[in-house]
């Protein structure tokens, strides 16, 4: 027994003592660092494009089990995939300095450009940028970057009010469908909405999404219930319930776990999602996902550093650039006509024939806006700084503006329930 | 005696186990540890287990910048774990870290934000630490009042005191959060850097690392020499003793647990003033409950804390490494985490008890 024991022990010696020689080069040459890696750090193959120099790495808020962060994971991989080009995900980042350091030890280990996910994650993620101006730093939802005066910070978003009209649209049609069938009237038609914060990423949200659905079903209505945080299960499902209870018809939801469309599945409440399908977890209420897809900035990121171009300052991504897009409708739950109804409107916003935040199409306590003074540029006194009414409709996320969404009316129709977040 | 009613083993309390022996002891757990989670990773996963092993290493020492990340954190977690530690001496289950660190930072981020174009800098820096120290002081205070006047259960008061603290914080970030509903507060006085702790030695990691540092060597003096560390002492071992001895306990708990949750403020301060400069309900991320655990490993030695909260920020920075370096799941990580403490944490049976097993019959 003795000797056996020995035995054991002296292999574990050698075997740490091997560990000790593997992990000391790798102290110095921080480049070593990534040849141990798995699937997460891809060498590219040799011959590629210039791409083949850039290495990107991400910081994400929370993992693959939030479908905001999943939504951004599958683009970085797609992206980095498809132009053979080193990456490094860094998940379950928080919203402090912990950020910046992140951001600061992705830049030591070469990495040219450094993305962040959050929008808490902004402030530090400047930090950052000013510390390594050689060093691309691009961070989704954000709104500093057209302010900011660095040239190696950017910020980047999606039109995703088109996503949300159009899913709407799908939603309006759903309730026309019951409507029909006799299991409610008309003006029982409706929406419960579940949404993270009073934000005005939040709110755009929504409202697109209303307005998308009112354009198909005139008699629709919508409440809405904030949770405070933007990946709470429980507050999600119990906010879904909530909204059940009070007699919505169809539920759709601004936040990123599974709880909305579980508690739809089981109440048999149709759902629309966000993010990306949900029909897995609710086979037979799922009816469509609008999703902001980042490969396409991904790429064109890569590709600008790739080839010494600069990156925009904020981008918008698009339905042209492929960036907001639709997931399949659901199996079972859509009504009939749905995709072909989707195609139309789709053109529609596309040859600029219909708008989403089209002022003759929603009120504010009764009245048309005429002119609106958005809050674009960040800063503590969060007054409008910009007219954001022009041509008959609400600019969002447009030219000259910014990226980030800044709609943040509450036109009639729409019931906030709480607003203490 | 009947054939076979002699259990195959007893349980025997041991004496005092001399120092290499529970060392021993430990480092077998830490190498068996080790192998498990070695095998499970190649069972789970086929990757080669030195490599996970050199790549965790990496996560804490990978380059200068991680080994000053690790030493401030661990500088956190120690200053965290030495405060509860003579409210444990005293067996007052503090559980209430977590929430007087919090109070800590939220009275130092106030400062930062209401005071800070109003008063010169070094006096906006003194009343921050002033009124840090004495938030997590009233935290701490709260429920040893109550636990030394009517003898309340300090465990579940203390613990509800985080949720309160936790809740307080959520409602000041939505008062200055900016902008409007998104729930953040961002950098504090980011142009102006009013209330940001100095650097020492213009090294940003030095602070917490040098507070800690003086607060390890106060508290292993003050428990240690001082009266109030003796009859800490005695409270904890016996109350009734120290009633008879002619010791005030209330007095004793009351000034206890104002030290332990200033202490904490102390943490809550280097948090918000000196590493994050924001403040978030998570700004702790759950240390005031890690530091029971390392507080009690430490069997609330100051001395033994700095490496008993070394190992425990080591596994945590090496777990997410391999999380990412591998493509894992953090789940993975955590459970990697989870096999270590447990060896380590269970070991601490085998240094208190031996197994004597049954005499073999002699024929």
């Amino acid at each position: 027994m003795k000797k056996l024991l020995s035995i054991v022990l002296a292999g574990l010696m050698i075997l740490s003592l091997a560990a000790c020689t593997k992990e000391s080069p790798a102290v110095e040459p921080v480049e070593n660092q990534e040849n141990n890696g798995g699937e997460n750090n891809v060498t590219p193959d040799e011959g590629q494009t210039e791409a083949a120099n850039v290495k990107v790495g991400f910081i994400f808020l929370h993992d693959d089990n939030s479908t905001y962060d999943l939504n951004f994971i599958n683009g970085a991989k797609e992206a980095c995939d498809k132009l053979g080009v080193e990456y490094v995900l860094k998940t379950n980042i928080p919203e402090g300095q912990e950020c910046y350091e992140t951001a600061c030890d992705l830049a030591d280990s070469g990495c040219n450009i450094v993305f962040a996910d959050s929008f808490g994650h902004e402030d530090f993620l400047i930090e950052a940028a000013k510390e390594y101006p050689d060093v691309e730093f691009c961070h989704a939802t954000g709104t500093k970057a057209h302010t900011a005066n660095l040239p190696n910070y950017h910020n980047a978003f999606a039109s995703i009010y088109e996503g949300r009209y159009l899913a709407g649209v799908a939603a309006g049609m759903k309730l026309n469908e019951m409507i029909e069938n006799g299991d409610f009237k008309a003006d029982e038609a409706k929406i419960g909405y579940v949404g993270a914060y009073t934000y005005a990423e939040v709110i755009s949200g929504y409202t697109a999404f209303f307005l998308g659905a009112r354009s198909e079903c005139p008699t629709a209505t919508m409440e809405v219930t904030f949770t405070g945080s933007w990946y709470d299960e429980t507050a999600e499902k119990e906010g879904a319930m909530k909204l059940i209870n009070n007699g919505c018809k169809l539920i759709s939801q601004h936040a990123d776990s599974m709880g909305a469309p579980t508690a739809c599945e089981t109440n048999n409440i149709p759902n629309v999602s966000y993010n990306g399908s949900t029909e897995s977890v609710a086979p037979n209420t799922f009816i469509v996902s609008s999703r902001i897809n980042w490969a396409p900035y991904f790429e064109l990121i890569i590709n600008s550093v790739a080839n010494g171009q600069a990156i925009p300052t904020d981008y918008t991504g698009t339905m042209e650039t492929g960036s907001v897009v639709l997931t399949d409708l659901g199996a079972k739950a859509p009504a009939e006509g749905t995709q072909a109804k989707l195609d139309a409107v789709k053109k529609e916003l596309q040859d600029g024939t219909r708008k989403v935040f089209d002022t003759d199409t929603f009120t504010v306590n009764g009245e048309k806006v005429n002119s609106y003074m958005a809050d674009v540029d960040t800063d503590e006194a969060y007054e409008g700084d910009h007219e954001v009414i022009a041509n008959g409709a609400f600019n969002e996320s447009a030219d000259g503006f910014r990226s980030a969404p800044y709609f943040d009316l509450r036109i009639d129709g729409i019931k906030l329930l709480d607003e203490q977040y | 005696m009947k054939k076979g009613s002699e259990p195959i083993f007893h349980i025997v309390k041991r004496d005092v186990a001399p120092w290499y022996k529970s060392w021993g002891v430990r480092a077998i757990a830490i190498i068996a540890a080790l192998l498990v989670c070695g095998i499970i990773t190649t069972l789970t996963t086929g990757l080669n287990p030195i490599k996970v092993y050199a790549t965790f290493a990496q996560g804490a020492f990978g380059s200068a910048r991680k080994v000053w990340i690790t030493m401030q954190n661990m500088s956190v977690l120690l200053i965290i774990s030495l405060a509860l530690t003579p409210a444990f001496k005293m067996r007052f289950w503090n559980i209430g870290g977590e929430g007087q660190v919090l109070a800590g930072a939220l009275a130092t981020a106030a400062c930062m934000i209401c005071l800070g174009d109003k008063v010169p800098n070094a006096l906006l820096i003194v009343i921050m630490t002033v009124s840090a120290l004495a938030a997590g002081a009233l935290w701490g205070f709260i429920p040893a009042f109550f636990k030394a006047k009517w003898n309340t259960n300090e465990t579940l008061s203390t613990l509800m005191m985080n949720y309160i603290a936790t809740q307080i914080v959520a409602f000041f970030t939505i008062v200055w959060e900016v902008p409007k509903g998104s729930f953040t507060v961002g950098i504090i006085n980011s142009s102006s850097n009013a209330g940001w702790l100095p650097q020492l030695f213009g090294q940003k990691y030095l602070l917490p690392i040098v507070v800690a540092a003086v607060v390890t060597a106060s508290m292993f003096v003050y428990l240690k020499y001082s009266k109030h560390g003796y009859e800490i002492a005695v409270v904890g071992e016996s109350e009734k003793t120290a009633k008879y001895v002619g010791m005030k306990t209330e007095k004793i708990i009351i000034r206890t647990m104002i030290l332990s949750g200033a202490l904490c403020g102390l943490a809550g301060w280097i948090l918000v003033g000196g590493i994050n400069h924001t403040i978030t309900t998570t700004i702790n991320s759950g240390q005031g409950f890690t530091a029971v655990m390392v507080s009690w490993l430490a069997k609330f030695n100051p001395i033994t804390m700095i490496f008993t909260s070394f190992l425990i920020i080591f596994l945590e920075r090496g777990a997410g490494e391999i999380s990412t370096s591998f493509g894992l799941n953090q789940s993975f990580s955590d459970i990697l985490t989870g096999i270590i403490l447990f060896f380590i944490i269970g070991c601490e049976f085998f240094i208190t008890y031996k197994i004597v097993p049954r005499k073999k019959k002699t024929k």
